[in-house]
C-alpha cells in the first residue's frame, strides 16, 4: 500500500511543489499560525525590537552593566557546570532505569518527573525545606550561590534521562554482546559501542537542560536571596529592570537570553537532522 | 526478555544503582517529603486556615481558571497543529516545527516581558487599542491566561506528533474512499487512534500550567484577591514569614502535579502491558 503511495507522489508533487493543503487544512493552518503569531511570535519581536531600538550601544550598556554581566556569569557558569553534572548522572540514572532491575525501580521512574511536574515556586520551597537554614543535614545552602547549583540540578533532572532513555532502550544488545565475546572489557563496550549510539540524545537534552537552567527563575526565588554579585541571576536581572519599568535595558537582556535559547533549538535541530539521516 | 541479563550483576552494576538512588532521594524524595511533613506539622490546621481564607481561595479558583482555559486552548490549538504538520505540506513547515518548541527554552520572565510589551493597557503595540475596547489583557485575566498557554504550548504537540506519523493515512484512506466526510474521518479514525497521546498531553499541560510562576508574576500585577495566583501567594506567605501557609499551599499544588504524573505514569504501564501482551 505505502509503495503505490510513494509511487504516486512525485507527479502530484511536480504540479504543486509547495504545499498540498486542502481549503480546509488552509483555513486551520490559518488560524493556529495566527494564533502562534499573536501569543509567542509577536511579543518575541516585540522584545527583540525594543531592544533593538536603543542601538548597539544602549544594548550593549545594559548587558555590560557591572551587576548584570555578574548575574550573567553566575547564570551561565552554573547552568554549563549543571548540565556537565546532569550528563554523567542522567546517563546513568538512565542506565540504571533501563538495564538494571529491582523491586522499587518504577518508583524511580515516577521520581524523575516529579521535577518536571512541580510548580517551580515549589520546587524551591521544597529544597528549602532539606538545604536552607533548618536543614536537617546540616547544609545551608540558602542565599548562597551553592542555591543556585542545586535549584538547576533539581528543574533539570529529567532532561537527559527522558533523551537518553528511549535510545538505550531501542539499542540492540547483540552489537554488545559480539563485542564481549571478541574479548572487549564492559569499559571498552561501553565507549566504543553503547555511547558513541547515545551521544546525540545526550547532546539533545544538554541542551535542553542549558536553555532551562539559563532562564530559570522561580525555583530561585525563596532559595538564593538575590544577592547582587553573588546569588543572582539573569531573571531576576530582568525583573527588576521591568520593575524600574526600564524597559529597554529588560528587552536588551531578554535578548540576550533568547539568543541562547535560539541557538539551543538550531543545535537541537542540527543533531535530530543528522541522526535521521544515519537512521 | 530473559535475555536481557546475560551479564552477571557485578559490582558495577550495584555501585551504579547505589549512587543514582542517593542521589535521587537527596536530590527529590527527601526534600519532598520534608513538604509533606512540615503541612501537616500541626495536624491538618494549616490546610485548614487556607480553605476558610477566602482571598486564598479566590487564588486557587484564579489558578484553575487559567489552568483550565490554557489547557483547553492549547489542546485544540495542539491536535489541529500536529495534524498540519504531519499530514501536509507547506513552506516554512520546518521553521514553524523549529519554532513550536521555543516556549520550552524561553525564561518565563521573558515570557512575561514579552507579553507586556505587546499587550501592556499604557504603551503596548496592541495593548492600547485593545484598551480603548474595553479588553484590559495585562494585570488581569486573560494575560495571566495566555501567559499559561505561552508555557505549556508546545506539550500536547510532542505528545501527539510521534504517535501520528507513527500511524501513517491508511486507514484514513480507506475512511475517505468510503465515502467518509473530513469531519467524520477525523472524530471516527484519527482522533480515536491519537487518544491516549492528547490524554498525556492535556495532563501534563495542565500540570504545567497549575505551577506557571515567572512568567504570571510579570503580567498579573499580584492584587490579592483578584490577580493573585497560587504560586504567586506560596511566594507571598513564605516572604511574610507564614511558612505554615506557604507549604499548605505548595502541598495542595504539589499534590495536583503529582496526582497528574500518576495518571500518565500509570496509563502507559497498562499501555505498555497491552502492547506487550499483542506482540
Amino acid at each position: 500500500m505505502s509503495v503505490q503511495i510513494e509511487a504516486v507522489r512525485p507527479a502530484t508533487a511536480r504540479r504543486t511543489p509547495t504545499h498540498n493543503l486542502t481549503r480546509t487544512s488552509g483555513i486551520g493552518l490559518g488560524v493556529t499560525m495566527i494564533w502562534f503569531s499573536l501569543l509567542v511570535l509577536i511579543p518575541l519581536a516585540a522584545v527583540v525590537a525594543t531592544a533593538a531600538a536603543g542601538g548597539w550601544d544602549g544594548f550593549w550598556r545594559a548587558i555590560t552593566n557591572e551587576q548584570t554581566a555578574a548575574a550573567i556569569r553566575v547564570t551561565v557558569t552554573a547552568a554549563f557546570a549543571v548540565t556537565l553534572v546532569n550528563i554523567v548522572i542522567g546517563t546513568m540514572i538512565s542506565w540504571v532505569l533501563v538495564r538494571d532491575r529491582f523491586p522499587g525501580k518504577g518508583l524511580l521512574e515516577l521520581v524523575i518527573d516529579i521535577p518536571f511536574a512541580l510548580p517551580t515556586i515549589v520546587a524551591g520551597l521544597v529544597l528549602l525545606s532539606l538545604y536552607g537554614n533548618d536543614s536537617p543535614l546540616g547544609l545551608h545552602f540558602a542565599n548562597t550561590k551553592w542555591s543556585i547549583y542545586l535549584a538547576f540540578l533539581f528543574v533539570t533532572l529529567p532532561f537527559i534521562v527522558r533523551t537518553v532513555q528511549p535510545v538505550l532502550e531501542e539499542l540492540d544488545q547483540e552489537i554488545e554482546e559480539a563485542a564481549a565475546s571478541l574479548g572487549a572489557s564492559r569499559f571498552t563496550t561501553f565507549r566504543r559501542i553503547i555511547l558513541p549510539a547515545l551521544v546525540p540524545a545526550i547532546a539533545a537534552g544538554a541542551a535542553l537542560s542549558f536553555a532551562r537552567a539559563v532562564g530559570e527563575y522561580g525555583s530561585l526565588v525563596l532559595l538564593s536571596g538575590n544577592l547582587p554579585f553573588e546569588s543572582e541571576v539573569t531573571s531576576v536581572r530582568i525583573l527588576s529592570a521591568i520593575e524600574n519599568d526600564n524597559r529597554a535595558t529588560a528587552a536588551s537582556i531578554a535578548t540576550l537570553l533568547l539568543l541562547i535559547s535560539l541557538l539551543v533549538i538550531v543545535v537541537l535541530d542540527i543533531v535530530q537532522r543528522r541522526v535521521a539521516r544515519r537512521g | 526478555m530473559a535475555e536481557r541479563h546475560r551479564y552477571p550483576k557485578s559490582p558495577t552494576t550495584y555501585l551504579l544503582r547505589a549512587i543514582v538512588i542517593v542521589y535521587l532521594v537527596l536530590l527529590v524524595v527527601w526534600p519532598v517529603a520534608l513538604v509533606v511533613t512540615n503541612t501537616f506539622e500541626n495536624g491538618g490546621e494549616a490546610l485548614r486556615s487556607i480553605v476558610e481564607d477566602p482571598d486564598m481561595m479566590a487564588a486557587l479558583r484564579l489558578t484553575a481558571i487559567a489552568a483550565v482555559v490554557a489547557t483547553a486552548i492549547n489542546t485544540v490549538f495542539g491536535v489541529s497543529m500536529s495534524l498540519l504538520l504531519v499530514r501536509n505540506e507547506f513552506p516554512g513547515k520546518r521553521v514553524v516545527s523549529s519554532l513550536l518548541d521555543l516556549p520550552l527554552s524561553v525564561s518565563p520572565i521573558v515570557v512575561g516581558l514579552a507579553l507586556v510589551l505587546v499587550y501592556g493597557g499604557r504603551n503596548g503595540w496592541l495593548g492600547p487599542t485593545l484598551e480603548s475596547w474595553g479588553f484590559q489583557v495585562i494585570f488581569s485575566t486573560p494575560g495571566i491566561i495566555m501567559a499559561t498557554a505561552f508555557v505549556s504550548l508546545p506539550l500536547v504537540i510532542r505528545e501527539v506528533v510521534p504517535v501520528l506519523e507513527e500511524l501513517g493515512i491508511e486507514q484514513e484512506q480507506a475512511a475517505q474512499s468510503l465515502g467518509a466526510s473530513g469531519a467524520q474521518t477525523f472524530w471516527r479514525i484519527t482522533l480515536p487512534s491519537i487518544k491516549w497521546a492528547v490524554i498525556y498531553g492535556v495532563v501534563l499541560t495542565l500540570a504545567r500550567s497549575l505551577g506557571e510562576f515567572g512568567a504570571v508574576k510579570v503580567v498579573s500585577g499580584n492584587v490579592l484577591g483578584e490577580t493573585r495566583t497560587a504560586t504567586l501567594a506560596v511566594e507571598e506567605k513564605y516572604l511574610n514569614f507564614d511558612q505554615q501557609g506557604a507549604y499548605a499551599i505548595a502541598f495542595l499544588l504539589a499534590s495536583v502535579s503529582v496526582l497528574a504524573i500518576l495518571v500518565v505514569f500509570l496509563l502507559r504501564a497498562r499501555e505498555d502491558r497491552r502492547e506487550r501482551s499483542l506482540s
